[in-house]
């Protein structure tokens, strides 16, 4: 299909763009494309003019200080799965990111377009839930963060105003004795999550859990932690009784169903993902 | 990998593709792929409501938009006098035969029903323009249900036909099927949906017209599977043009399925639009398009019921089915539920009455024509499924009570209750060799093992049959196709020896050019590289019906036969005159003619030819030239049939399937090449697995397509899908020069029921005895739940 | 409003004035008449318009013609060196294809996942290959080919 017509800017610095989206408001940035693109092709979407990020080298980039990751918001899924550093601070984030769409995907969208569309569907979000990211944003206003809990509002919408980007990933470094697992039910068709687990479980010495999150993508209108699930698990030995247990009585609220998953079976899904995520996060840990 | 380049002993081996290199290196062109010059491009405007009056169409800013050529609808095509008309090429008693115009007129039936078309200098403002044309529509409730469509008080989709029905069709012995369940120690019983399905070819449809208004001549590139059945169609009901001079090329055709075959109005639209604008008009169609648009296939709401004695023998057969038309008859489709479906009934047993009653129905929904196996598929599965039922009723196994109930091997030729006369066959021979190499045995004791873990395994049978290589022309214009089912061939040695073959099918994807060559190097005894087949062109080879139904081996294929066989008759006559011999005592053998005894003194085809081209010394009565041309008419249907298995676990948690192994034993009679059989065998496996799992067109209650995309309607990918086993028995068929049966649709036909069995089988513990197509996880799941 | 754009194509270099919306699969097949890159799709789900894009597999009716600015593009018309590339050769001699439509987008998909993996097991293949569709092999043979290739490439 045919995009409608769009006039393109391709600035070089986060200023030039934040500048260019508050002075035209039907503008839309323009990360990896490969959510924007086919919205646009079937024109469910289509914006004045398109914003290119892709070439801003400040958004570019993985790096490692102070005990947290930084992941630059065009660094795109190959990168991170690929990423040593990822991999050892994040790994979840990059088991995550290897389960994106297909390897053509992978190559090309971005983890701040992935946040950013907060596709109910899409993998990252419950990842940066999980891991307790923190987002940083840049408007015409200044720069902001936003902790990854407050950033997913309601369906494909975000904190983010219409004049920011958001530029940085941050995620604490995973300490010692903590494991995590990212655990996807793919929709046979589109590949997206029809229901996505990403858990993280810390243990002490002697086996028993001391902190733990689980989050899900896919079953409700944004990513959802199931958080009394997760803290019913705290200070028990993480064995797979104790795991079912706590997840026997998860609910996630506001479950949504189309044709191809009901809402109950999302729940179905999410009491199985989430028991295999938890359990092999135990076993990492 | 055989040697390409050796002589007789073609036939039968896996030689490479010699359509591959350009394939493989993107030099093929497809019909988007073509330009030519002053090119424009046309787009549909569709209708977004299943049904809905068109109270005025506003096209004024598009025809304002910069580029944009023409906007034209119904009434710009009614002006021009063409006939217009997209018919209906099989005709049922008292089927209700609505117009179906190239546009939608007043009224637009289906989402997706053409109501406008542009023609614009680029794609991207064909495109644009379409969004600035504004219908005024009054929307009116739609039907997708086939079933809920005959209910009173449902919405008409056309006020001739009453309850939507198109036709009411029987097959069998009502009486004689009633009087044997009434006998019945033991009845299955099942209701059975036969999900609809987008074929998804994965080119998409497209057409490149180019009108000369001079010659009065229109060339038409496009996809089809059939360019002398386009030819005639367009000719006699779309445009009124004279046959002879219209032109309906195939250039390189990406997959079909059958969605190929039909006469669909978009095409036609291409065509004429050249004629109004004067140039080479484009269309291609999107994705989202081919889903409005391409046929869909299946589409049944079936109660099936299987009637047995006490020892488990079949006694009777008796099936009622609500077959969905769609809002219109597309071009075979009356034939698909009806005589590719009810004649199937009898499967591979031995089954005293049979009774098959069907509605074509039709609804507010794109229309259903044949996919890969068109009725057999839906056959197939309603006597396996119930096969599989009777087992478990009848508390025999799954095996053991097919093999009590197939038509025994000196049975053959076996008239079978519901019209076929099934030719050869074998089919303990291919069960047993499925079984045994599946390890059937072992599987039993491994799946009671996985069920004291609380894993679930189940194993399924397909011992399926199938008519195909469409077909005696008499029989199918006795049931009502406006067709023939003959196949044309012309076999053309050059003066140097060198060959041109002609077919009037059309390949498009099957590696006809490869295998078709195979038959004449063998027939001829001249190399297979001095050998060019060329199809899908009727502007040079004889009429021929094209490539669909399995036909291209056994019709196609045995046209080249005989048209080489006529070809070596009359080498052989001139080369007796040449070796001042008898015919009688002239052997042939490598393409050499010698006198028995005395191979030296030979006339090889090529000696031979150029002297037929030469002329100055011809035994009297004979003419100059050699070449022949056949128009192979078949004796019979040709009936493969085979067995398959699947082999599945659920997931307990998840309700996931998991297909892990699958094992086909086919016998498609002899086997022209292998290695391509092999191929058809996994991609037809690959589809029905496809519909098994995870195809589906869904409709909502008001006839939206909800799966409108391929983000919504689950084409199997790479790794859901096993390695697939595949083996043979080879039983030739006794009727055609080749001995080959049809292998194009085996697979499709034969597997949705294997899967299914095996799922309905890993949920035994649960109870279940019946599970339908999709079998998603959500559908497992709540059959475990 | 057209861009200039400057790309290298198959290793010739290409300027081009384009509209910003100009979908990189048309400007190959339209524009220099690469018609090898298929569309198949158009919801970036049948990988038939798959290209490497700086070395990459991607699909290029997902991508804009001036997010290429500045790329090398190889096209299926591209990838060999000589007659055929290794995985060309390899899905002609395991009936890799049979309608050949899905097959550019397929054999570049299967040179870039040897590319990051030289030795897959059949079912890193046959995840490797999740984002191209084929309708008409099943897959299997097309699995075989990239084992076959792989062998070439490494031996
Ligand atoms: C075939 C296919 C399969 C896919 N499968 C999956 C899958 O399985 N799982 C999954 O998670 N996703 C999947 N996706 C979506 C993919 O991950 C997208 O890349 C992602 O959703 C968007 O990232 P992007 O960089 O491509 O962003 P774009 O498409 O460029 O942008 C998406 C949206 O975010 C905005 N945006 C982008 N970057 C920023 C920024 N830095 N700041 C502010 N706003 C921004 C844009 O304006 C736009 O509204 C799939 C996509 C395709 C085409
Ligand atoms: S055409 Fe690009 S993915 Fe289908
Ligand atoms: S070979 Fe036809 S789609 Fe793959």
């Amino acid at each position: 299909m045919y995009p409608s017509k769009f006039d393109y800017h391709r600035p070089s610095s986060v200023q030039e763009a934040v500048q260019i989206l508050a002075d035209n408001p039907d503008a839309k940035v323009l990360a990896g494309g490969h959510s924007l693109i086919p919205v646009m092709k079937l024109r469910l979407a289509a914006p004045a003019a398109l914003v290119d990020i892709g070439r801003i080298d400040a958004l570019q980039g993985i790096s490692r200080s102070n005990g947290s990751l930084r992941i630059g918001a065009c660094v795109t899924y190959n990168e991170i799965a690929n990423s040593a550093d990822v991999q050892a601070a994040a790994p979840l984030l990059a088991e995550a990111a290897g389960q994106i769409g297909d390897r053509q995907v992978r190559y090309r969208g971005t983890i701040g377009g992935n946040l950013s569309h907060a596709d109910p569907a899409s993998d990252l979000p419950a990842a940066a839930l999980a891991l307790g990211a923190t987002l940083h944003v840049a408007g015409s206003g200044g720069s902001r963060s936003v902790s990854a809990s407050d950033f997913f509002v309601d369906l494909m919408m975000t904190a983010l105003q219409a004049d920011e980007i958001l530029t940085e990933v941050e995620i604490p470094a995973a300490g010692a004795g903590t494991g995590s697992a990212y655990v996807k039910f793919e929709h046979p068709a589109s590949g997206y999550a029809l229901c996505g687990a990403a858990a993280v479980v810390t243990r002490d010495a002697g086996g028993s859990c001391t902190g733990a999150s689980l989050c899900f993508n896919g079953v409700s209108a944004t990513a959802v932690s199931a958080a009394d699930a997760a803290s019913s698990l705290v200070g028990s030995d993480l064995s797979d009784g104790a795991i079912d247990s706590a997840l026997s009585g998860m609910s996630i609220p506001d479950a949504t169903g189309d044709m191809f998953a009901s809402a109950g079976y999302r729940q179905e899904l999410a009491r199985a993902l989430g028991a295999q995520a938890l359990r092999t996060a135990r076993d990492r840990a | 990998m055989a040697d390409e380049s050796n002589g007789a002993g073609v036939f039968g081996s896996s030689i490479r593709r010699r359509e591959d290199p350009e394939l493989i290196t993107g030099q093929a062109k497809y019909t988007d792929d073509l330009q030519l010059s002053g090119m424009v491009y046309c787009t549909v405007l569709r209708s977004d409501y299943a049904h809905a009056k068109i109270n005025g169409i506003d096209a004024s800013e598009a025809e304002a938009l910069d580029g944009v050529i023409a906007v034209y609808t119904a009434k710009d095509i009614e002006a021009s006098g063409v006939p217009g008309g997209i018919p209906v090429g099989w005709l049922l008693p008292d089927m209700k035969i609505p117009e179906h115009y190239m546009l939608a007129k007043d009224t637009t039936r289906y989402v997706g029903d053409g109501v406008a078309i542009v023609v614009a200098e680029d794609q991207y403002t064909a495109h644009d323009a379409l969004d600035l044309i504004y219908v005024d529509y009054d929307p009116r409730d739609g039907v997708a249900d086939p079933k809920k469509a005959t209910e009173d008080g449902a919405p008409l989709v056309h006020d001739e036909a009453p309850n939507n029905i198109a036709f009411d069709w029987e097959i069998g012995d009502k009486e004689q099927t009633d009087a044997a369940f009434a006998n019945a120690a033991h009845v299955a019983s099942l209701d059975i949906v036969n999900n609809r399905l987008i074929p998804n070819a994965m080119e998409p449809r497209a057409a490149l017209a180019d009108y000369n208004s001079i010659t009065g001549e229109l060339t038409l590139y496009m996809t089809t599977q059939n360019p002398h059945i386009h030819r005639l169609l367009i000719s006699l009901a779309s445009l009124g043009l004279p046959e002879h001079k219209i032109r309906v090329i195939a250039p390189e055709v990406g997959g079909g399925f059958g969605s190929k075959i039909h006469h669909y109005a978009d095409e036609a639209i291409a065509a004429w639009a050249s004629m109004q604008v004067g140039r080479p008009v484009k269309w291609t169609a999107t994705r989202t398009e081919t889903y409005l648009t391409d046929a869909h296939g299946r589409d049944h709401v079936t109660h099936g019921e299987l009637a047995m004695d006490a020892d488990g023998r079949f006694i009777g057969l008796r099936v009622d089915t609500y077959a969905a038309m769609g809002a219109y008859l597309s071009t075979f489709a009356p034939a698909v539920p009806t005589y590719l479906y009810g004649t199937l009934m009898s499967g591979e047993y031995d089954l005293p009455a049979i009774h098959c009653h069907v509605y074509g129905v039709f609804t507010h929904t794109v229309p259903v024509d044949a996919y890969r196996g068109a009725g057999r598929p839906e056959a197939t599965f309603v006597v396996e499924r119930l096969v599989d039922e009777a087992a478990r009723v009848s508390g025999i196994d799954p095996a053991e009570i097919r093999r009590r109930n197939f038509v025994s091997p000196d049975a053959f030729p076996y008239q079978t209750q519901v019209a076929l006369e099934y030719d050869s066959g074998n089919y303990e021979g291919a069960l047993d060799k499925a079984l045994e190499a599946i390890g059937y045995d072992d599987f039993r004791k491994e799946q009671a093992a996985a069920r004291d873990e609380g894993r679930y395994l189940g194993i399924g049978l397909s011992t399926y049959i199938e008519a195909c290589g469409l077909a005696p022309s008499a029989v199918v214009g006795s049931l009502g196709a406006q067709a023939g089912q003959w196949e044309s061939a012309v076999v053309r040695v050059h003066a140097t020896g060198k060959v041109t073959v002609y077919s009037g099918c059309s390949g498009h994807g099957q590696g006809h050019e490869t295998t078709y060559a195979q038959i004449v190097a063998s027939a001829l005894g001249v190399p297979y590289d001095d050998i060019d087949v060329i199809e899908g062109d009727s502007g040079v080879m004889p009429h021929g019906w094209g490539t669909y139904g399995s036909r291209s081996a056994a019709t196609g294929g045995s046209a080249i036969a005989s048209a080489a066989e006529k070809v070596v008759d009359k080498a052989r006559t001139i080369a007796a005159h040449l070796l001042e011999a008898a015919e009688e005592d002239l052997e042939f053998e490598d393409g050499n003619f010698f006198v028995k005894g005395s191979p030296d003194q030979a006339q090889s085809l090529p000696d031979v030819a150029l002297q037929a081209y030469l002329a100055h010394n011809l035994p009297k009565g004979i003419e100059p030239a050699l070449e022949a041309t056949s128009f192979y008419d078949p004796a019979n249907f040709v009936f493969p049939f085979g067995t398959h298995i699947a082999v599945v676990e659920v997931c307990a948690t998840t309700g996931q399937v998991d297909l892990k192994r699958y094992l086909a034993v086919d016998d498609v009679g002899n086997v022209i090449n292998p290695m391509i059989v092999d191929g058809q065998v996994h991609g037809g496996i690959a589809q029905g697995v496809g519909q098994s799992l995870y195809e589906t067109a869904v409709y909502d209650d008001g006839a939206n397509l909800l799966s409108g995309t391929m983000l919504d309607y689950a084409v199997p990918k790479a790794h859901f899908l096993p390695s697939f086993e595949t083996d043979r028995t080879v039983t030739p068929c006794p009727h055609n020069p080749l001995g080959v049966k049809g292998v194009g649709e085996a697979g499709t036909i034969a597997s949705p029921a294997a899967v299914v069995n095996a799922v309905v089988d890993a949920l035994s513990p649960f109870g279940v005895n019946h599970i339908d197509m999709p079998v998603t996880s959500e559908k497992v799941w709540n059959a475990m739940n | 409003m057209g861009i200039s754009i400057e790309l290298e194509v198959n290793g010739a270099s290409v300027s081009k004035e384009v509209e910003p919306r100009l979908l990189l699969a048309h400007l190959l097949r339209e524009e220099l008449g690469l018609t090898g890159t298929k569309i198949g799709c158009d919801t970036s789900q049948c990988g038939s318009c798959t290209i490497l894009l700086d070395g990459q597999a991607v699909k290029s009716c997902t991508v804009l013609a001036v997010q290429a600015d500045g790329s090398e593009v190889t096209t299926i018309e591209g990838l060999a060196n000589g007659d055929y590339h290794p995985m060309q050769q390899a899905f002609w001699d395991n009936h890799g294809l049979q309608c050949g439509f899905c097959t550019p987008g397929m054999i570049i998909s299967c040179v870039d996942l040897l590319n990051s993996n030289p030795q897959p097991s059949e079912d890193e293949i046959r995840h490797g290959l999740e984002g191209n569709l084929c309708r008409c092999t099943g897959y299997h043979n097309i699995v075989r080919a990239v084992q076959a290739a792989a062998e070439t490439m490494n031996g």
